[in-house]
């Protein structure tokens, strides 16, 4: 089932008509709360009301085969379940930051359907036995303000609050959040133990990306059945992307999975000049050679030679007259810039990282730059106290695979004109980058 | 010599505490080596039986808390 529909293409109005298998879910309804019922009813909180009802919209959950849009790919379900099964009466995190600056997906779900995202949240606490919502989202916007006036408009069983995080890529991540909250601190911290153990003020803490809050108020609406009219069997429903590069209609689209990366680029209008490679799953992701990569049928399962994930939805088309590895080197160099310098490998090993990445894109490699790089990736990865460190390896070590020609000829002496061209991958700018972690 | 321990006991550490340079090492080369940075990579599978009390002494020796000795898997990746 490959339907794909821009989010312009509104079908508003329909009340309970969404019961078949067509696109978009997410981006049908309304900014404001009326619009919003009219398209997709009332929270269906009665149906799953008492104990018996909350432990059956887990199982719903878990029967729809919902998995987190966050980045992992975890299954929610099972999330859930642990939470649940706590001592302490659990929290609830919507994790709304969206700090991968590849991605818009969270932002315009935010924007085109609070709503959703928002009784998505009330639901997730009850199915867990939470009675408070933290809502986060990246500070220096206008999103926690016009969250909380929607907030306003609704009448819900839990306590709201909005928590404006630092502008910092790993304050997002999990742990950070909880620290944030706890301490006022937005650094990840150290596993034992996790936010599903002991989060929040020492409770279970459930902590799910926004758009995975969305797919819970549908899956409660519409049963396990319908979520499962599109997508693969191992990751059903429809997902977020952010396609942007050299595409004709850089936009986020609402695609089921299983579609083929080559698809997505169609669907965003085609390449505006040749595609040499496309960057998939933000920067934590894996480059994808094309038109190689064209058949890669996109999931949140690793697929393909380099372990390709859709993660965070972000997918950058590069020119074939751009250089992959100057482009990954600036890349890295930002993300070793936002390490929350606590651990060893991560603070000392980013950098030597981007660094020895430079020298490859830049023409300054020999065969121990590139022998250095790939045993300083290898001491890396998996070392770090949250997966920081591993997704910006992950990222290099494809880079070095997919442009492994460019390699050889930068280390052959010759830089190619690619280096000087204008940056594809977006980068935030300096002024909305937080130094403070506070 | 190797069988491991019957608790599924493992050596970890957390990196944040870690401020490296390397009294693990020295104690428990079996498990800890150290990277060019100077901070250990532990092997973090199940301890054979015979390496659990050089574990816990290294442990104890660590200056900032950093290691510990237990069945959990801080990581599930
Ligand atoms: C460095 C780092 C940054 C992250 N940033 C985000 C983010 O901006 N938004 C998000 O939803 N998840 C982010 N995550 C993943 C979260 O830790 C967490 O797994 C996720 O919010 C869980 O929600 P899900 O199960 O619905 O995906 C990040 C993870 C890491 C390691
Ligand atoms: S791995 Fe890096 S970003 Fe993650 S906690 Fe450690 S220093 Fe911070
Ligand atoms: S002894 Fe402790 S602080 Fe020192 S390197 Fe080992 S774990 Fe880190």
């Amino acid at each position: 089932m490959t339907i794909m529909l821009e989010r312009g293409a509104r079908q508003g109005g329909q009340g309970r008509q969404r019961r078949q298998g067509t696109l978009p879910r997410l981006l049908a309804g309304g900014r404001k709360l009326p619009e919003h019922r009219a398209t997709y009813g009332q929270i269906p909180l009665r149906r799953f009301a008492g104990e018996d009802g909350r432990r059956m919209l887990v199982r719903a959950i878990t029967e729809a085969g919902l998995r987190g849009r966050g980045g992992a790919g975890f299954p929610t379900g099972r999330k859930m379940t642990s939470v649940a099964a706590g001592a302490k009466r659990p929290v609830v995190i919507a994790n709304g930051c969206e700090s991968e600056p590849a991605s818009r997906k969270d932002k315009m779900l935010m924007a085109c359907a609070p709503h959703l995202v928002l009784d998505g949240a009330v639901l997730a606490a009850h199915a867990v036995g939470a009675d408070r919502v933290y809502v986060c989202v990246e500070r220096g916007t206008s999103i926690a303000d016009r969250l909380e006036r929607e907030i306003a408009h609704r009448d819900d069983p839990v306590r709201w609050k909005l928590v404006r995080v630092p502008r910092r890529y790993v304050s997002s991540e999990e742990s950070a959040l909880v620290h944030l909250i706890n301490d006022g601190d937005g650094r990840p911290m150290a596993a034992p133990p996790r936010p599903f153990e002991k989060g929040v003020a020492g409770r279970p803490t459930l902590v799910d990306n926004v758009e995975t809050l969305a797919h819970v108020a549908l899956i409660a609406g519409y049963g396990p059945g319908w979520f499962r009219e599109v997508g693969t069997r191992n990751d059903p429903g429809s997902t977020l992307v952010t396609v942007g590069g050299a595409v004709a209609r850089p936009n986020v689209y609402e695609i089921a999975p299983g579609m083929r990366l080559g698809e997505v680029i169609e669907a965003a209008g085609g390449a505006v000049e040749p595609i040499g490679a496309v960057l998939v799953g933000g920067y934590f992701g894996t480059w994808v050679p094309m038109p190689d990569g064209w058949g890669l049928p996109l999931s949140h399962d690793r697929t393909g030679p380099l372990g390709t994930s859709l993660g965070s939805g972000g997918i950058v088309a590069l020119p074939a007259q751009s250089c992959g590895l100057a482009e990954t080197a600036r890349v890295v160099r930002y993300l070793a810039e936002e390490s929350a310098q606590q651990c060893g490998p991560c603070m000392f090993g980013l950098p030597a990282i981007a660094t020895d990445l430079a020298a490859v894109a830049y023409g300054r490699c020999d065969p121990a730059t590139r022998q250095r790089l790939t045993r300083r990736m290898a001491q890396v990865k998996g070392r770090g106290a949250c997966r920081h460190p591993d997704g910006a390896t992950r990222l290099a070590t494809s880079a070095l695979a997919t442009f492994a020609d460019d390699v050889e000829t930068h280390m052959d002496g010759w830089t190619c004109t690619g280096v000087s061209r204008d940056p594809v991958l977006p980068l935030p700018d300096r002024r909305h980058r937080d130094r403070s972690w506070k | 010599m190797t069988a491991p321990n019957p608790e599924g006991l493992r050596l970890q550490v957390d990196m944040i505490k870690c401020v490296g340079h390397a009294s693990c090492f020295e104690l428990l080369p079996e498990r800890v080596s150290l990277d060019e940075w100077g901070f250990p990579i532990i092997e973090t599978d199940p301890l054979p039986q015979h390496l659990v009390a050089h574990a816990r002494r290294a442990v104890a020796a660590c200056p900032t808390l950093a290691l510990r000795v237990d069945g959990k898997v801080a990581r599930v990746r």
